[in-house]
């Protein structure tokens, strides 16, 4: 059978993989928003003609330069870490998710590079249109490599498109546009590439601030923040929309990532919203234990968002764990049972049909064919395994959330007092500005945290375990190179910041 | 139309892909040989900054191309893609690693505060050019002499050796491969160094080190060529799909179809063509023959390993886990919903084409860089 790989080199490749994410997820978001905050500075450049506006689309692009050289530089692992460690799920699912980032290459990542070299050394060689023309296209360039992996991510959240081939004993293409255009994909592009929108608004207005309160570039900075503000305004209010839409596709399809979430184990009708709490780590899926030790609720307002619909019932981890008969909810405890079955009658097919006897196959088939759909759940050894890790989620998705909140109103207190021409007078909200920026930093990476410590344990949703997803390594090789990327993404960090402070420090071009 | 096309057609197709994009990252290979010149050839810090000014407008194709070959064996031929990168995977993370370290240096070589001093940067860059391209020519070394590992019924790769994939590098036609290609980028770097630098001096030591470089080339191109023509290869039967080593396989590859032959031949002496042009004869296009010549060489390398009937990711340990275009491909679906995607590469590559010409249409000269305020 598919055998399942020594639980510490999983967590080593695990860990890996989510240190490589989380290193290349700094970056990226300031990528998407901060290139088109560079068109937006160079159309205006182009229609008034005035080099004040060049000189600070410069600056701004000399600083998504150094940005954009590492987030290249610790992406490429991502997509051959997917051969290289998870091996077993290249092979399980790469017909269905090798399409979408050979698209993102042929498609977006031509485009980002083709049209960079123009942005930035073109400025004398080819004419403004043109120039602007490059910037964009750079711009949605990033924007559609977003899209094309977070296609190929919300498949494996919400696996769509395909059916599972017996005899090649993988997952196979049914309908691309159904990847494509699954309600996951949708709402996971709109969310995503709004929040690095919003993200690097922040980073324009941080660093605009701090020139504010050197008393440096004023003008420059002054014309940063309006532009920054009303992008990040936008940007804001339709994070707030989309992820609104994001909530409302996992409660839909992944209700086990909502529950944890919100740490709710027992599933209700007019469930209520915990908007904070303090989490018992202690409790066990359908122990006695309080989830929490304290908690602030919304009574109600968690079965409108789940559901759109006052007084539904939401399931809890225990339903989804152990099933509830009275909302038709099968549980993973039942689930492993049937997906045991599929998976004997895989072998016992596999087998049958090398000893040339047909008549056991055809029955196998037929019986692992009622079993299929949970096949997954047959690689669990506890239903408990089926809940992801509850206080990482929850804590993840609420700092999101009220940092999401805080956000707005920082963009609306800069286009007032920018609107007032008192923002020089305002050095708390300055101060505030440069505070927003690492905020922003920690919203993004506990956006990934939930979306893919939320995914877990699957490597695709309900159908691959990780256990069953990765590699045949040695626990040390792993752990080898973990610890070279740890030591490499951190040198090229401590860089990339050093030289980032540095270039602000020297700020625009002298006119 | 494509709609139609037959499984087997569509493997064939994708195998094609494939081929063309490894060849144009092949030919791309100009900015990695490019790098390896950067301790030898210039003479000074301006000549340095002139080299690496003008692979910097382009060491992003590169890479992107790199890129982009993953990506479509991925989505085409999904058991290479588990069964090479999750068995070989030191060779790959060391292939990987220097391509990591590349793209960061260009950008931050010559900033203020850049941790890591610039000479730590140009090293960097070394690294990619050397043995970045010496790991991936063995690699592609191991699509003739094989690989030591097995897959069972569920297509899970076990590797034989610890050394996961570095072992390749121990087998000398394997190593001829990568440092054919290591050379042969180095004579291409110095010929688009030629065609895009407007400096006599450093042109002239570009042009000498094309030469020096192709002479070093000779005696690897030399034994590749022997003993890819002389060696036993993993053959398929086609009705059953068994695996069986034969004599001479890949000669018999040579002569099955006109293709891999004209490729192998034509591109020879393009590139002895572009070399002649840029050594002997003082002009600077020589990198579009060797560059053409390049393509089509890594087309008939590619070719013969996959097409007629052979294995093209053999497994020396066994035979009958090796890969074939067949075998290891997408499902027809996939193959299908790709091919209509493909349609869209000739849109891609025209505007890289017109790009290019708009940025390169002026050589680089130092004049120009002492005038730039954006530079690498």
């Amino acid at each position: 059978m598919v055998e399942q790989i020594d639980l510490t080199q999983v967590n080593w490749a695990r860990a890996q993989f989510a240190l490589t994410a989380m290193y290349h997820w700094i970056f990226v978001p300031l990528t998407l928003g901060l290139s088109f905050l560079l068109a937006f500075f160079e159309s205006i450049y182009v229609r008034t003609g005035n080099e004040e506006w060049k000189r600070l689309t410069k600056f701004w692009m000399t600083l998504f330069g150094i940005n954009f050289a590492i987030g290249v530089a610790t992406g490429i692992i991502l997509e051959f870490e997917f051969g290289t460690n998870w091996s077993n799920y290249s092979w399980m699912v790469g017909d269905i998710f090798g399409a979408p980032l050979a698209i993102e290459g042929i498609f977006a990542f031509f485009l980002e590079a083709t049209f960079f070299a123009v942005m930035f050394f073109g400025w004398n060689k080819v004419s403004k249109g043109f120039h602007l023309f490059s910037t964009w296209m750079v711009a949605v360039g990033s924007s559609l490599s977003a899209m094309w992996i977070l296609v190929a991510n919300a498949w494996m959240q919400f696996p769509t498109g395909m059916a599972f081939n017996p005899d090649t004993v993988r997952f196979e293409m049914q309908n691309i546009l159904e990847v494509i255009l699954s309600p996951v994909a949708i709402s996971k592009f709109c969310h995503t590439t709004s929040s690095g929108f919003l993200l690097a608004s922040l980073f324009v207005v941080g660093v605009s601030s701090w020139f504010l309160l050197k008393g440096k570039h004023q003008l420059m900075a002054k014309r940063s923040i309006i532009v920054a503000s009303v992008f990040g305004l936008l940007s804001s209010a339709y994070v707030g929309f989309t992820g609104d839409e994001a909530a409302y596709t996992v409660a839909q399809k992944q209700p086990m990532k909502l529950a944890v979430m919100e740490g709710l184990f027992q599933g209700e009708t007019n469930a209520p919203l915990v908007v904070a709490g303090l989490i018992n780590s202690a409790k066990e899926p359908a122990d006695t234990q309080k989830p929490f030790f304290a908690e602030i609720k919304i009574p109600g307002l968690l079965s409108l968002l789940a559901n759109r619909e006052f007084g539904s019932f939401v399931p809890g981890v225990d339903d989804l764990v152990y099933g509830n008969k009275e909302h038709n909810i099968v549980g993973a405890s039942e689930r492993m049972e049937r997906g045991k079955i599929a998976i004997h009658q895989l072998k016992t097919y596999k087998e049958a049909g090398k000893n040339g006897d047909t008549a056991t196959a055809e029955a196998a088939l037929i019986a692992f064919h009622e079993y299929k759909d949970d096949m997954g759940y047959g690689y669990l050894n506890n239903p408990a395994e089926a809940v992801p890790p509850i206080g990482l989620t929850f804590y993840a998705f609420h700092i999101m959330v009220i940092l999401g909140s805080i956000f707005p109103l920082v963009f609306l207190l800069f286009l007032f007092f920018s609107f007032k021409g008192e923002l020089l007078y305002q050095q708390w909200l300055l101060y505030l500005g440069i505070l927003s920026v690492p905020l922003g930093y920690i919203a993004q990476q506990t956006g990934w945290i939930v979306a893919e410590v939320g995914r877990q344990p699957w490597a695709i949703q309900g159908l691959l375990p990780v256990t069953v997803a990765n590699s045949n390594l040695t626990t040390g090789t792993v752990q080898t190179t973990f610890f070279i990327f740890l030591g490499l993404f951190t040198l090229l960090i401590i860089a990339e910041i050093s030289i980032m402070v540095k270039q602000i420090k020297i700020g625009p071009e002298e006119e | 139309m494509i709609g139609n096309l037959d499984y087997s057609i569509l493997q064939i197709i994708w195998w094609i892909i494939a081929s063309v994009v490894g060849s144009l990252f092949l030919f791309l290979n100009f900015v990695q040989g490019g790098q390896t010149l950067l301790f030898t050839v210039p003479k000074g810090e301006e000549e340095k900054t002139l080299i690496i000014n003008s692979l910097g407008r382009k060491w992003e194709l590169t890479f992107t191309t790199l890129v982009l070959f993953g990506g479509a064996l991925f989505a085409a031929f999904p058991k290479f893609y588990a069964t090479s990168f999750g068995g070989a995977y030191w060779v790959w993370m060391l292939i990987l690693f220097t391509f990591i370290i590349q793209a960061v240096s260009y950008e931050y070589r010559k900033k203020e505060c850049n941790f890591l001093g610039a000479g730590t940067y140009e090293a960097f860059l070394f690294i990619n050019g050397s043995i970045g391209i010496l790991l991936i020519g063995t690699a592609v070394g191991t699509f003739f002499t094989g690989s030591s590992f097995s897959l069972n019924d569920y297509n899970q790769v076990t590797w034989q050796t610890p050394y996961r994939g570095l072992e390749a590098a121990r087998n000398f036609f394997n190593l001829s491969m990568g440092l054919f290609l290591v050379f042969n980028a180095r004579v291409l770097g110095a010929m688009y160094l030629v065609n895009n630098i407007d400096h006599k001096p450093l042109t002239d030591r570009c042009r000498k080190s094309a030469w020096i470089s192709f002479l070093w080339s000779l005696p690897f191109l030399g034994y590749v060529l022997v003993n890819l023509l002389s060696m036993t290869g993993y053959a398929v039967n086609p009705e059953s799909g068994e695996v069986f080593l034969q004599k001479g396989k890949y000669l018999q590859n040579l002569f099955a179809c006109p293709a891999p032959g004209l490729f192998l031949f034509g591109g020879l002496i393009l590139v002895i063509y572009g070399v002649t042009l840029t050594c002997f004869k003082g002009k600077n296009n020589g990198i579009w023959f060797g560059g053409v010549g390049t393509v089509l060489v890594g087309l008939a390398v590619f070719f013969l390993a996959g097409f007629n009937n052979t294995a093209f990711y053999p497994s020396s340990y066994a035979l009958q886990s090796s890969l074939t275009i067949y075998n290891a491909s997408s499902s027809h679906y996939t193959l299908t919903a790709m091919t209509y995607v493909a349609l869209g590469i000739p849109f891609v590559l025209a505007y890289i084409a017109y790009v290019w010409k708009q940025m390169n249409n002026k050589q680089l000269t130092i004049a120009e860089l002492r005038e730039e305020d954006e530079l690498y």
